[in-house]
């Protein structure tokens, strides 16, 4: 397109006229206005907003009535807020469902498509049943899985059922019945090992681990968006042409390695749009455990974005509220600017 | 076996047997996808006194008059129409706005335009909890708080990023001949808009249409912080009420949770080829 | 022409969207008012002028609250028929999305005539201080009120000497139900008080049997805030609980840090699914025999009353262990707002909900008992006529969980606290947070 219009363009400024030429102007000016609107009304509704809710951030209104006089000293609210147990957990849970989520979907919806690459019998129909959850809001995954993972009659049925159960009572242990949402169990903690470089960590009320609580979500956030995963590689692999594939087999190549050395390497730019893309999702993630599980038992659920909207509007604590969506949006940042940024680059 | 016709070049005999295990993996893993939707629609299908946790999983006995889905429609379909009301006008202004924007980011470019854009995207990613304060606080000043009409507002302006990306990259693919040779004939920027680009984006529209459809249908913090009082609210926000009351009829709730998705659901098996290319489209970049 | 084609679509599902509302079950128009349609209303209902509106703003949505609040139209409109009564409620367990709306409301300055309130710290931190609602006072001296509400009540209602609020309905917050032919069962005989060993002796006896003690649901997490406030209130009686509102009293007392021990010993009693059950639920699940003890308000009363559960012979209750002489209150009141836009039928409302007629004919359906003490007892059952003995003359104490006694943000602070407790059992770091929160909310020294 940049060279169609570069060439274009002079030979028009070639034949301009005086009149012509200001109608050039005119056009940009044209440009200009029609986009006006959005760019104001996003200038205010974006980067006001965030400022505003900055402000509130440093402010000291932690009541009903609005009161917007700074608070001494200056990120006195933030320091509270790292300080509080509650939001310590939901950094460590956002951690953790950060990476079993990505690690899940990016596995599975990649392995559809692979699997649907063979374009087997019915592959077009297999390929909407596993896009389709996508469609659904994240608030009717909540409710259903909510109920798959009841730790008595849900998904744990299937383990008596299967006799996996029966076999493990065989071998003297016993059964596998994981609590799932209400399971307050951390495994893997690691405060013990933080002791050597601070000391204190050994006592702290906060368990840095791995809460089981929060696997089950992974797992409903996966069966949302693996299939979106698989449309994107699968629209990647659409592009990858016969002959690479023909090339690798005659190199001698097993179909299995023309998968893993040919055509995923060449997907790299999808799997980093996946990761970025999955990536933000997981940070923001707010229906989906709101409605699944709530905070969890000793916190082994919650997430910022829950953090945000019991203190702003149950606690009416706006300035601490406020400071915790500043913080969402800063991790939230940190992975989309170089993004956007790199993008930039590449279109100049 | 369609083996002399398959793409790929595979010799028939080894088709067959890695096929087949292929096969039923993905047979398998379509049936752990559909569990889901298993429960709540035979759930959804029960009588009051037959849903407990315990039975979740077999069907229905019988199916009465008195099933959730009855129940849920009852309860739900004020809040349907909260939830047309409000996606239609939301969808169709937002996908206008984003094919003007997206026509001018990548056919009339000037000094900045990249910067501009990409500041403008940045607001697709931001999470919205950042600005939900100082939003509801404009709100109640212009008098939109708690409407309908508010929430509209809402989509409308924080859709403007994704719908411009998606046109913007869809644009980008016209050739730029079209432009000039309305340019030739007198064209001016908008004309060329109406005349030439319009007729052409027809995919766009549906693609981008479908998308936003289907993320405003699905919201659910706007619609709970915007709209807090339940008779106005849409869909999303009722059926999470519903599960969240004491007392609670759950082969309501599973019906409710079957209705609420029904119309997204219905695009996509209809449309879903213009949903992929959304994602897509949407997705990767260049 | 692609535009034909859109407005064409357009017009196709805005045309089934109006039919499917003709179609929709009448039941399901909305007895709620949004703003839009009251400012309509109040600029068409300008005439008549013997009339106009009064807007009740509430969260009693479900059955027997929804019953109670239109007997109080009903008690209203016979006494001013010409007013219309805009019955706006938000549905939401506990008034957790109505206060919501109504913070933004009161915030954007557009309050209704008036609303549900917890006396308190609820009314006074959260409404009076910030001067949005008005005093009350000449309306308890011309109906005589002071005469017939506890001195204990009014003093949760009242700032510098001004009253603030009617209370309509109390519950008693400090009840332990059980199955009692459990029990029974069991060999466990109930008096009619208990104290925290004799729970204990029986919760072990229950234990030994292979029956679980106590039925806990706390996917709400405040019925465990709950518990542990029935619990502190058991062991360190109804004087040292006060104290802890006004600062009196540290929240790392001695004292109750082992009221915190004691509430975890009784958590080792609890259902295991208690974080995947509602408090209903777990009602629900000693009716059925899966457990025999259950500490909730007297809300739970009605449960039982719906699952046709007899009196003193399927089920019975006691003072939650310790605090027999004390009673929990959580009450519901309304208020005039400031500003309101009709004054006088508001001022009339409140008259009808302080009467004795109003309060007898609210509180059998709502299944509280009357604020006044003069109500007629026959109206009432047995369980309702020993909360109101219990009233009369048992020491009355404000909950905290129900938002009375400390302001919002503690009451957040020792949600999150308790979240932590439940699965830590760290008796210091529960006490030391509660400390810190009681400091930076304002009350605590």
């Amino acid at each position: 397109m940049t060279t169609a219009q570069a060439t274009a363009a002079p030979t028009q400024r070639a034949a301009a006229s005086s009149p012509r030429r200001r109608w050039h102007l005119s056009e940009q000016a044209q440009t200009i206005l029609l986009l006006l609107p959005s760019i104001i009304a996003l200038a205010i509704f974006i980067y006001v907003f965030i400022g505003t809710t900055f402000w509130v951030s440093l402010s000291n209104w932690r009541t009903l009535k609005p009161d917007l006089t700074l608070r001494q000293p200056l990120f006195a609210t933030y320091g509270d807020m790292f300080s509080m147990v509650r939001w310590q957990a939901d950094l460590r849970n956002t951690l953790v469902f950060t990476v079993f989520f990505i690690g899940f979907a990016l596995t599975l919806g990649l392995t559809l498509a692979i699997l649907l690459d063979r374009e087997l019998f019915a592959h077009s129909f297999f390929r909407n049943i596993f896009l389709f959850p996508y469609a659904l809001s994240f608030v009717v995954t909540g409710v259903v899985w909510r109920w798959i993972f009841n730790p008595e009659t849900g998904i744990n049925l299937f383990f008596e059922v299967l006799g996996i159960n029966g076999l493990l009572h065989q071998a003297g242990l016993g059964p596998l019945r994981p609590g799932w949402l209400t399971d307050p169990t951390i495994v893997a903690q690691v405060n013990s090992v933080l002791a050597y470089a601070w000391p204190a960590a050994a006592g702290w009320q906060m368990k840095w681990g791995i809460p089981l609580a929060m696997v089950p979500v992974a797992i409903a956030a996966t069966w949302q968006l693996s299939g979106f995963v698989m449309a994107l590689y699968v629209g990647g692999m659409a592009t990858i042409s016969d002959e690479v594939r023909e090339a690798a087999r005659i190199d001698g190549a097993t179909e299995f390695q023309v998968y893993t050395k040919v055509i995923i390497p060449i997907l790299r730019p999808v799997t980093i749009s996946v990761f970025v893309i999955l990536l933000h999702v997981s940070l923001k993630i707010f229906d989906l455990v709101y409605t699944m599980s709530g905070v969890g038992p000793g916190f082994a659920t919650d997430v910022p974005s829950i953090f945000v909207f019991e203190m702003m509007f149950k606690a009416t604590r706006y300035n601490l509220g406020s400071a915790a969506a500043i913080v969402m949006l800063l991790l939230v940042a940190l992975v989309i600017v170089p993004y956007l940024v790199s993008n930039l680059r590449e279109e100049s | 076996m369609t083996a002399q016709n398959h793409p790929k070049g595979k010799a028939r005999r080894r088709v067959r047997v890695g096929s087949i295990f292929v096969w039923i993996i993905m047979a398998l893993m379509a049936i752990a996808f559909l569990m889901p939707v298993y429960v709540m629609v035979a759930n959804g299908l029960k009588d009051a006194p037959n849903v407990s946790l315990s039975t979740m999983w077999n069907p229905p006995p019988q199916v009465t008059s008195q099933n959730g889905f009855v129940g849920a429609w009852q309860r739900l379909s004020p809040n349907m129409i909260n939830s047309l009301i409000m996606v239609i006008p939301a969808t169709i202004l937002s996908s206008l706005i984003g094919a003007i924007n997206g026509y001018l980011f990548a056919k009339w470019k000037f000094p900045g335009s990249d910067l501009i854009f990409t500041l403008l995207l940045f607001g697709f990613f931001i999470p919205y909890q950042s600005i939900l304060l100082p939003l509801v606080r404009f709100l109640q000043v212009i008098g939109a708080y708690g409407s309908i009409w508010g929430l509209v507002l809402v989509h409308v302006i924080y859709g403007i990023p994704i719908t411009t990306l998606i046109f913007r990259n869809y644009f980008a693919g016209v050739p730029t001949e079209l432009l000039d040779a309305a340019r030739v004939d007198g064209a001016g920027l908008i004309t060329t808009f109406t005349r030439v680009m319009l007729p052409l984006s027809i995919p766009a529209f549906v693609v981008v249409g479908i998308f936003q459809f289907t993320n405003i249908w699905n919201d659910f913090l706007f619609g709970i912080t915007v709209v807090p009082n339940p008779s106005t609210q849409p869909v999303t926000i009722a059926l999470n009420n519903l599960s969240g009351t004491f007392s609670v009829d759950w082969n309501v709730v599973m019906a409710g949770a079957v209705i609420a998705a029904l119309p997204t659901a219905i695009i996509y098996i209809l449309l879903g080829r213009f949903f992929v290319r959304g994602i897509l489209a949407g997705s990767v970049k260049g | 022409m692609w535009l034909k084609r859109f407005a064409i679509s357009f017009s196709i599902v805005l045309v089934l969207a109006l039919a499917l509302s003709g179609c929709a079950a009448p039941a399901a128009a909305p007895a709620a008012a949004t703003e839009a349609a009251a400012a309509t209303e109040a600029a068409a209902a300008a005439a008549p002028a013997a009339g106009g509106e009064l807007e009740v703003f509430s969260w009693w949505t479900s059955g027997g609250e929804a019953a109670a609040l239109q007997s109080l139209f009903d008690a209203f409109s016979a006494k001013y028929p010409g007013v219309k009564i805009i019955n706006a409620t938000v549905a939401g367990g506990g008034g957790s999305a109505a206060r919501g709306v109504l913070q933004t409301r009161l915030a954007g300055g557009d309050a209704p005539d008036t609303w549900q309130v917890h006396p308190g710290f609820e009314l006074l931190g959260q409404y009076v201080e910030p001067s949005y609602v008005a005093p009350l006072t000449s309306i308890y001296e011309s109906e005589g009120w002071k005469d017939v509400v506890p001195s204990a009540l009014l003093d949760l209602m009242t700032k510098d000497g001004e009253i603030y609020q009617v209370t309509v309905g109390v519950h008693r917050g400090n009840g332990l139900w059980y199955n009692k032919k459990l029990l029974t069962a069991n060999g466990i005989e109930v008096g009619p008080t208990m104290s925290v060993d004799e729970f204990f002796a029986a919760a072990d006896k229950l234990k030994a049997a292979g029956v679980t003690p106590l039925c806990v649901g706390d996917s709400g997490i405040w019925a465990t805030s709950q518990l542990f406030e029935n619990t502190l209130l058991g062991v360190i009686g109804p004087e040292k609980y006060k104290g802890l509102w006004d600062g009196s009293v540290r929240l790392d007392d001695p004292d109750v840090k082992k009221a915190m021990e004691t509430y975890g010993k009784m958590l080792d009693y609890q259902n295991e699914d208690h974080s995947a059950l509602s408090w209903d639920q777990a009602v629900k699940k000693l009716m059925e025999g899966g457990c025999a003890f259950s500490s909730m308000g007297d809300w739970a009363y009605g449960e039982f009353v719906n699952a046709k559960q007899k009196d003193n012979e399927d089920f019975g209750w006691v003072s939650h262990p310790g605090t027999a002489g004390s009673f929990m209150i959580v009450a519901d009141g309304f208020v005039l707002g400031q500003g309101a836009p009709d004054v006088e039928n508001t001022t009339n409302w409140l008259k009808v909900l302080g009467s004795k007629e109003g309060q007898e004919a609210f509180n059998p359906l709502k299944g509280s008992i009357c604020a006044r003490t003069d109500c007629d007892r026959t109206k009432f059952g047995v369980y309702h006529n020993w909360s109101m003995d219990s009233f009369a003359k048992d020491a009355l104490v404000p909950s905290v969980v129900h938002g009375s006694a400390a302001p919002a943000d503690f009451q957040q602070a020792l949600n999150d606290a308790v979240t932590s407790f439940v699965v830590d059992r760290n008796v210091d770091a529960f006490a030391n947070g509660l400390v810190a929160a009681a400091q930076s909310s304002g009350f605590g020294k």
